[in-house]
């Protein structure tokens, strides 16, 4: 392989793996920041216990989502540095704020909220903890809007003196109409990812502490209170989560519509893609929308099993009769726009139909899938009910794990749509490579195998570890001690 | 003054706040088994040891994340103020900054997952990972650094209509060549005093003790490794301002040595953090004019050609100025809330954190 395919491979393997970590992180700190303060202002003990629960699992996260990141910083300078000399005016900027804002925030806040019990006034130890939040919305905004600059170039001028796409305005790169509809979608997809993570932890062991209590009861009359009062605290996670999980899924739905539309005029390509739409249908006919297609995926005459005619006009223009262009025309005009594809060192302006198509359906289905299961769950508990079938345990472990692959989906479809471009009409991806007599591809296999190795070691360590910490379950509740001078610390490591 | 030489200086500034602040939680990384040895004779686990670990590792608990922030900050605005000195520095040490990245990540997980399982194994392999991480990120920021100022093989490349930037095409052994090792070894052997200092101005007792007496041994060895390097490569790439700046770090380095002698831990502390700021200073003047020196007659790429454009950095000049003082404020004070000595006392007994408790408090909701 060439190195240009191995950068590639291995930015695909980085980035989608850092991207496990990443909604957890900003999703569960709202939840555990919700939870903390909760607990001050109604005193009730199994908001606390709550609060250190899932700020533990949290933090076991957060550890992987930090170091992983920090790999893609370097990255685009080692494997794109090409890409990094003709837009490190606009890209880097994000960037560089990205680290004064809000890493120093998230990191600095966060050392204060696990080490601060004990040590500074509550108020201020929960206001800790939402800095933490909000350091990942600001980290969340600044590298969307660096990535927006990716599908949407705005605010910049292209300069021939130096070779390079120069700022021109700041502003328009900070608000770019793709980044005001990609940062709600992102944030909300990230709530739903954190409180399908709650949810489906609380019922697992909400079921379980119910299982304890019937236990107990049965063998010694003694109905356990502390399994009872575990039920009770429970629940109302997951009642939390599955209300974070809907009410974020619909924002999701709302967003990502809003979204299809503006790429659709951005980069209708990509949204000619995602249905694989070929050829343009006929004046005055509008375009459907498959749901599953067999064969002939991107050709002129594919086989679509389940068609919902005139969806695919609607959700790319707003309107049931809106024209939607396909691939064909599309790439005849791109020839005429772009030139031909030896300057952009690619063969076709079409990107991958196959990847384009799948992962836009994946996405909406894990999406729907976390959704109804969030809402199955807030049915059935209700009204102090506790849910025992048994195809509830594949259910709430599969749920969460939809959000987040969910979220992978929607990025890999995302890039993969925007492809050839790495800026969308102004740097292809084959031209954006660190030169390859510099970083050769013997350089990029030892990177990529290191680092596929480590994240696959790290992933089973972390996974485990979480899994662990779900079984032990929430602390029994304490309250905090205040630690003078020579006091025993209310944390160490 | 332009605002591309005030973004150089800035990003000096970025590199000794990284230095200074990771510096000293390196050390206290490369520290750790000397002074919480934990083997037993029989080769198990020697509690009191532990304890010792646990007490050093907790005086870096809360900012060794916020430190290596100062790492990536100084990436990003390298990125975003001077894109050519960023792709060609990056592109250019793949294989160093690879190592670089995975010891990184290895030590930071050790920090974050050594306490979450009760078990020597676990422990150990952690362990092993925050002392090899703590000792291969100096070294590996000391060679790159220190290449930068020595030069680097590299061509000019023509770019646009009228600029050039210059690329690397040195090999892997170009890089690692012996002025640079010595930088890595004098970079870690600072972290490694630096982290000294911290441990006895940060500890009471015997721990007190014991980290004074290694600054005491550590701290002669890293001065005549910096004054090599800066003999060295003052000889290279000298001038009046560097060999200032040069006995500058020198001197500080002297009077922290002395200060802890003395038993004055706060300006032994302060000795070493103001001769790393000095060496990081000696290092960006003997760059300039330049981002990276070429090596002999190579070309060499000049803080003016590696620039983002004047609006990118007066953008990110108005965000520096606004935003720099917030977050020293904050770190500031995260120091101030923690600022008190740790005993080996005051670390709880050890407890498994997955192992139920046997009587569980009754919940009121």
């Amino acid at each position: 392989m060439e190195s240009l395919d191995l950068a590639r491979w291995q930015f695909a393997i980085t980035t989608v793996y850092h991207f496990f970590f990443v909604p957890i992180t900003i999703g569960m700190s709202a939840l555990v920041a919700w939870f903390h303060t909760r607990y001050l202002w109604r005193r009730e003990p199994g908001d606390l216990r709550l609060a250190k629960f899932f700020g533990k699992l949290f933090t076991i996260n957060f550890a992987l989502g930090l170091v992983t990141g920090i790999v893609q910083e370097f990255q685009f300078g080692m494997n794109w540095s090409a890409y990094s000399r003709f837009v490190g005016d606009i890209f880097g900027a994000p960037l560089a704020l990205e680290a004064l804002l809000a890493f120093f925030l998230e990191s600095t806040f966060l050392g204060l909220w696990i080490f601060g019990w004990g040590k500074i006034p509550e108020k201020l130890h929960v206001a800790c903890i939402w800095l933490v939040h909000i350091g990942t919305l600001l980290s969340a905004y600044f590298i969307l809007a660096a990535n927006s600059f990716m599908q949407n170039p705005v605010g910049y001028r292209y300069n021939p003196e130096t070779g390079r796409a120069e700022m021109a305005d700041f502003v328009a790169v900070l608000t770019n109409e793709v980044q005001l509809v990609t940062f709600p979608h992102v944030i909300a997809a990230s709530y739903m990812v954190g409180g399908a993570v709650v949810m489906g932890v609380a019922l697992h062991k909400m079921r379980r502490s119910h299982r304890l209590a019937q236990t107990a009861l049965a063998t010694t009359d003694d109905p356990a209170p502390d399994h009872r009062g575990d039920v009770v605290m429970y629940r109302r996670a997951v009642r939390l989560g599955g209300v974070v999980t809907l009410v974020a899924g619909l924002a999701v739905a709302i967003t990502g519509d809003i979204q299809g539309k503006v790429m659709t005029e951005v980069q209708p390509m990509k949204m000619a893609a995602a249905e694989a739409l070929y050829d343009t249908p006929p004046e005055g006919e509008c375009a459907p929308f498959s749901v599953l297609t067999v064969a002939g995926l991107g050709g002129d005459d594919p086989t679509h099993v389940i068609e919902i005619p005139c969806l695919l006009s609607y959700l790319g223009t707003g309107s049931f009769d809106g024209e939607v262009q396909g691939m064909a025309e599309l790439e005849a005009e791109y020839r005429q726009r772009f030139g031909d594809t030896e300057a952009t060192a690619s063969d076709t302006y079409i990107p991958p139909i196959a990847m384009t198509y799948w992962n836009f359906r994946l996405m909406i289905g894990a999406g729907l899938f976390a959704a109804a299961v969030a809402a199955l769950a807030l049915l059935m508990t209700r009204k102090d009910r506790v849910p025992m079938q048994r195809w509830w345990q594949p259910l709430l472990v599969l749920a969460p794990i939809a959000t987040v692959l969910g979220h992978s989906f929607g990025w890999i479809f995302t890039e993969v749509g925007r492809q050839p471009w790495v800026v969308f009409g102004e740097l292809t991806t084959a031209n954006g490579v660190s030169d390859p007599s510099v970083v050769t591809s013997t350089d990029v296999i030892v990177s990529m195998v290191v680092f596929t190795l480590l994240y696959g070691v790290l992933a089973v360590i972390e996974v485990k570890l979480f899994l662990d910490y779900v079984r032990k379950g929430a602390e029994p509740f304490e309250e905090t001690p205040v630690v003078e001078e020579d006091d025993e610390l209310a944390f160490s490591y | 003054m332009e605002l591309a030489t005030f973004w150089f200086i800035l990003i000096g500034v970025l590199w000794t706040g990284y230095l200074v602040l990771e510096g000293f939680d390196f050390g206290v990384g490369m520290l750790l088994p000397v002074l919480g040895r934990n083997r037993d004779a029989k080769g198990g686990e020697d509690p009191a040891g532990e304890r010792r670990r646990r007490a050093v590792l907790t005086t870096i608990g809360p900012h060794w994340d916020g430190n290596e922030v100062w790492l990536l900050t100084a990436g990003g605005a390298t990125f975003a103020a001077f894109p050519h000195w960023y792709a060609t520095m990056f592109s250019a040490f793949y294989l160093p900054l690879l190592l670089l990245l995975v010891a990184l990540i290895l030590r930071n997980m050790g920090l974050e997952y050594r306490y979450k399982r009760d078990s020597v194994a676990w422990r150990r392999g952690w362990d092993a990972m925050i002392i090899g991480g703590s000792v291969a990120a100096p070294l590996l920021v000391g060679v790159a650094l220190t290449n930068l100022v020595h030069g680097l093989v590299m061509r000019e490349v023509e770019v646009g209509t009228s600029a050039s930037y210059t690329e690397f095409t040195g090999s892997l052994l170009s890089v690692l060549n012996p002025v640079s090792l010595l930088g890595g070894l004098t970079v870690l052997a600072l972290c490694l005093t630096h982290g000294a200092h911290f441990l006895a101005l940060k500890t009471r007792g015997d721990l007190r003790d014991d980290a004074r007496a290694l600054a005491t041994r550590c701290g002669p060895v890293s001065a005549v490794l910096a004054l090599g390097l800066l003999v060295w490569l003052g000889l290279e790439r000298g001038s009046g301002a560097s060999w200032a700046l040069s006995a500058l770090a020198a001197a500080a380095l002297v009077g922290g040595i002395a200060a802890n002698l003395a038993g004055r831990e706060g300006w032994a502390f302060a000795g070493t953090a103001t001769s790393i700021a000095a060496a990081v200073a000696t290092y960006f003047v003997m760059l300039s004019p330049n981002v990276i020196n070429g090596l002999g007659d190579d070309p060499d790429l000049s803080i003016s050609a590696a620039a983002s454009s004047p609006l990118t950095l007066e953008i990110m000049s108005w965000a520096a100025i606004l935003f720099t003082p917030v977050v020293l404020a904050y770190t500031a004070w995260t120091y101030w809330i923690f600022r008190r000595r740790i005993s080996v006392e005051q670390i709880p007994p050890a407890s498994d954190p997955l192992a139920e408790k046997g009587a569980r408090a009754a919940t009121r909701s």
